[in-house]
């Protein structure tokens, strides 16, 4: 059993949750995630170490509900425990001083691009954060991204803040207008991926994504989450999860994503209707 | 007490079918297939043993049970006596007498084999076990005195289980570490209900915690924590990897990055361990084999459980995809009777060239090939040709892969200090399964490939002994 320390929700959907692993803790390099089962029934489900403190031993993750377990996680509060936790999985970043490095998230996907933009400033790189979202309540980890920046920006869909657009508006901008950019790291969903991935690829900027196939192991038992990287098959829980992003076939991971689409549907509609029953609204 | 009759009658006697659910109806369900030999059955088959001056069986069994005398106890009637005798050379009796390939060891030796049937070793053996099981007369394991000295096992398969249970009854610290959330390995991912049932895993498991063995799940050797840090910081003096051959492996052929392309594993690790069948209690899915066609590529155990698995999930067809004839397939001959008894359909000297898709990059086909079999290779079986022209396409709705597991290169990426050879299987000094590091001992599947759990088990057996006298030095 690993106990929750502490869990707040950064936006409508998205919460943040504390939790006491302190062998994880003591390893865990920016980019690595974990895989979590919340209880005897649960499946397992990859999540990305947002931060750790060794000191207390503790990992923080930060999960969107999406589907039926991530809605589950997010009903769970301080002093409750998740049954299952293993890590960390997965390469680290690669890390180094590239000189610029510009670090996009999306939605959720800050939360997986905060650790590595960290580490990236702690080298020395000069550091451009992106951080986009829908809408102004749905942007995360403001503060904490921008205390590792040079240089942040916001964009929203709707653009109730920051910029009205996305975030390859500034990407592209910062290219035309000239400013040498050594290296891009982009994690959000898949179409703003791919969207970076073609914003960068006429100017041969060395771009990295991280990607989030369908996992259970994530020890290379399976072979669920594999992708396909430079024509090759990999299995991206322990030769990724981040790859260069010129090299990706994005079609290939949508598809493989959408496996179990209706039975995850049915899945999530049957624990909203179960939080219903039991009067409890669901998150 | 029953006695053995004179031997010109037991000749004559013939071997007792072990009693099973009807095909028609364990094919829907996940219950164990095999229902064992009750107390008259086991004696009739015991009392067929010619009790032989060099019982031949016991040649070919990886680890030298003393057949003839394990039989000779069941006549007796003295189950304990047979159970002990068994346990001398092997660990897990309940479950080797279920999953041991009998057919190609001990029962293919047996003098009988050539000119009647041999004696049905695997079914006394699984008797024996299941019997006193069932008394509530399993030993309890002796206790030795503590040594103080700590030891590792990393992986909880069939070769760490029987490395710990030797090692805590020598009286060591013992901790297994394994990466899943369930103990077992390929016992209780892989080998599905209806073939070892899991409550006699989980048994075996709880003797050895029983015994003082420590479990820790939830840690990957390599990630969670190194074999170094064991040995430094945890103060580990001797450590035995058993890992398995976790690392599917795939043909390389046009379309298998295809959504509903499983891999052995992954299907049957969503079924199992996940236990997918009883979507949406549990929450993991799979998709759904009912009505919908199957095929499964490869003929070993593997892929008789994911097929007959298929089946049980309700496939319109479930069909095994097989490059060379029945005679060459390794799994076990019994799973291969069984199959076809359930309706799976064996389709043999085929091979598959490439799965096709639709717009959604779903499977719904695959291009097959016609082989014929040419001269013998390097294994001794007859090596398939490919028939030119012989190419045409079958509509399927999920296909398996089931053509074996690689080494697994996780933990052996932070231990380069460790030898292996060019397939990634650890080297290791046969005589004491220890590695190229000091300290560190190797077996099973890691060593040898996938092989069997018999052999897996005898291996971490014999790195247990060695150990023993590595902390003794
Ligand atoms: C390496 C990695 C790191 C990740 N880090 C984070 C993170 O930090 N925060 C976060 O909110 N999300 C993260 N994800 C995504 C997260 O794992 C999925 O959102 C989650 O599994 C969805 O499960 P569900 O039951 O709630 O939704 P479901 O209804 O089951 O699925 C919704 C969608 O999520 C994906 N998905 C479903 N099951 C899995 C699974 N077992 N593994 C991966 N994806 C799945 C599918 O594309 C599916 O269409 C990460 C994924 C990977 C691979
Ligand atoms: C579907 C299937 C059916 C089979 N049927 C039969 C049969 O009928 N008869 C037979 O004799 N054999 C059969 N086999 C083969 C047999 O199961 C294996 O030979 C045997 O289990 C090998 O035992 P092992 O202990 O070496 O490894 P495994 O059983 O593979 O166990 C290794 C364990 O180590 C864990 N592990 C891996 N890496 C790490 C790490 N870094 N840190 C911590 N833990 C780790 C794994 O999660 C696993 O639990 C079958 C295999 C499969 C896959
Ligand atoms: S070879 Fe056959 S008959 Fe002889 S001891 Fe072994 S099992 Fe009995
Ligand atoms: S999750 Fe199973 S191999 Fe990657």
């Amino acid at each position: 059993m690993f106990k929750i320390i502490e869990a707040r929700f950064l936006s409508k959907d998205v919460k943040l949750f504390k939790i006491a692993a302190p062998r994880i803790a003591k390893k865990r390099l920016a980019g690595q995630f974990v895989i979590l089962r919340l209880d005897e029934q649960g499946e397992r489900i990859p999540l990305t170490i947002a931060d750790s403190d060794d000191k207390q031993g503790s990992i923080t993750i930060i999960a969107q509900g999406i589907g039926k377990t991530t809605k589950k996680l997010n009903t769970l509060n301080t002093g409750e425990s998740i049954l299952d936790v293993v890590g960390p999985l997965g390469k680290p970043s690669h890390v180094e001083n590239f000189g610029t490095a510009v670090c996009i998230g999306g939605g959720v996907g800050t939360a997986i691009a905060y650790p590595i933009a960290k580490a990236l400033k702690q080298v020395g790189n000069h550091t451009i954060t992106i951080n986009g979202a829908r809408s102004k309540d749905l942007v995360i980890l403001e503060e904490e991204m921008k205390k590792f920046s040079d240089e942040a920006y916001i964009t929203t869909d709707d653009g109730s803040y920051g910029h009205h657009g996305f975030v390859t508006d500034i990407l592209k901008k910062l290219i035309s207008e000239g400013r040498k950019i050594n290296f891009v790291l982009a994690i959000g969903p898949i179409p703003m991926m791919r969207a970076v991935t073609e914003a960068t690829r006429p100017h041969g900027i060395k771009t990295v994504v991280s990607l989030n196939p369908i996992m259970i192991d994530g020890t290379g038992m399976c072979g669920g989450c594999r992708v396909i990287v430079a024509g090759k098959s990999e299995f991206a829980c322990v030769s990724g999860p981040e790859f260069d992003a010129h090299n990706i076939d994005f079609d290939n991971l949508i598809n493989r994503n959408k496996t179990y689409l209706d039975l995850e549907k049915e899945a999530t509609l049957k624990f909203e209707h179960e939080c219903k029953l039991v009067n409890q609204k669901p998150v | 007490m029953a006695q053995f009759p004179p031997v010109k009658d037991r000749m004559k006697m013939s071997r007792m079918d072990m009693p099973e659910q009807d095909p028609n109806v364990r094919n829907t369900n996940f219950e164990e297939v095999a229902l064992g030999y009750n107390v008259g059955l086991a004696l009739n088959e015991a009392q067929r043993c010619l009790q032989c001056k060099t019982p031949t069986c016991i040649d070919m069994c990886p680890v030298n049970i003393k057949i003839d005398q394990f039989i000779e106890r069941i006549v007796a009637e003295d189950y304990v006596g047979a159970y002990n005798k068994i346990r001398e050379d092997n660990f897990l009796p309940a479950i080797c007498g279920r999953v041991c390939p009998q057919d190609k060891q001990c029962e293919s030796t047996c003098v009988l084999t050539k000119k009647f049937s041999s004696v049905a070793i695997g079914r006394l053996e699984r008797f024996v076990a299941d019997k006193v099981m069932s008394l509530n007369m399993i030993p309890a394991p002796v206790k030795a005195k503590p040594t103080g000295k700590k030891v590792a096992i990393v992986g909880s398969g069939p070769a760490g289980l029987a490395c710990a249970a030797d090692l805590v009854g020598m009286g060591h610290e013992v901790t297994v570490y394994e990466a899943l959330h369930e103990l077992g390995g390929v016992l209780v991912y892989g080998i599905p209900e209806f073939r070892l049932p899991k409550a006699i895993v989980r048994q075996e498991i709880q003797r050895l915690a029983d015994a003082g063995v420590k479990f820790v799940k939830n840690a990957v050797i390599g990630k969670t924590i190194t074999i170094d840090e064991l040995q430094q910081e945890e103060g580990v003096q001797a450590i035995f990897i058993g890992v398995g051959a976790g690392l599917p492996k795939f043909m390389d052929i046009k379309g298998e990055e295809l959504a509903g392309v499983y891999s052995a594993n992954e299907f049957l690790t969503r079924v199992n361990l996940m236990k997918a069948y009883k979507f949406p209690e549990f929450d993991s899915p799979v998709l759904d084999p009912e009505g919908r066609n199957v095929v499964v590529v490869g003929g070993g155990n593997t892929a008789m459980d994911a097929v007959r698995t298929a089946k049980r999930l309700g496939a319109k067809t479930a069909r095994i995809i097989y490059r060379r004839s029945e005679d060459e397939m390794p799994a076990r001959t019994e799973e291969i009777h069984h199959a076809k008894q359930e309706g799976v359909i064996f389709q043999t000297l085929t091979n598959p060239l490439e799965y096709l898709g639709d717009k959604n990059q779903r499977v719904n086909g695959v291009k097959l090939q016609k082989m014929e079999l040419g001269e013998p290779d390097k294994s001794g079986r007859r090596r398939p040709q490919e028939i030119k022209g012989s190419e045409y396409i079958e509509p399927i709705d999920i296909a398996i892969v089931a053509i074996g597991n690689g080494s697994n290169p996780l933990l052996l990426e932070t231990n380069p200090d460790i030898k292996t050879n060019k397939w990634g299987n650890i080297e290791v000094n046969p005589e004491t399964m220890e590695t190229s590091k000091k300290g560190i001992f190797a077996g099973g599947d890691i060593v040898t490939g996938g092989a069997t759990v018999i052999l897996a088990m005898g291996a971490g057996r014999k790195a247990a002994k060695a150990m023993n006298e590595y902390l003794n030095r």
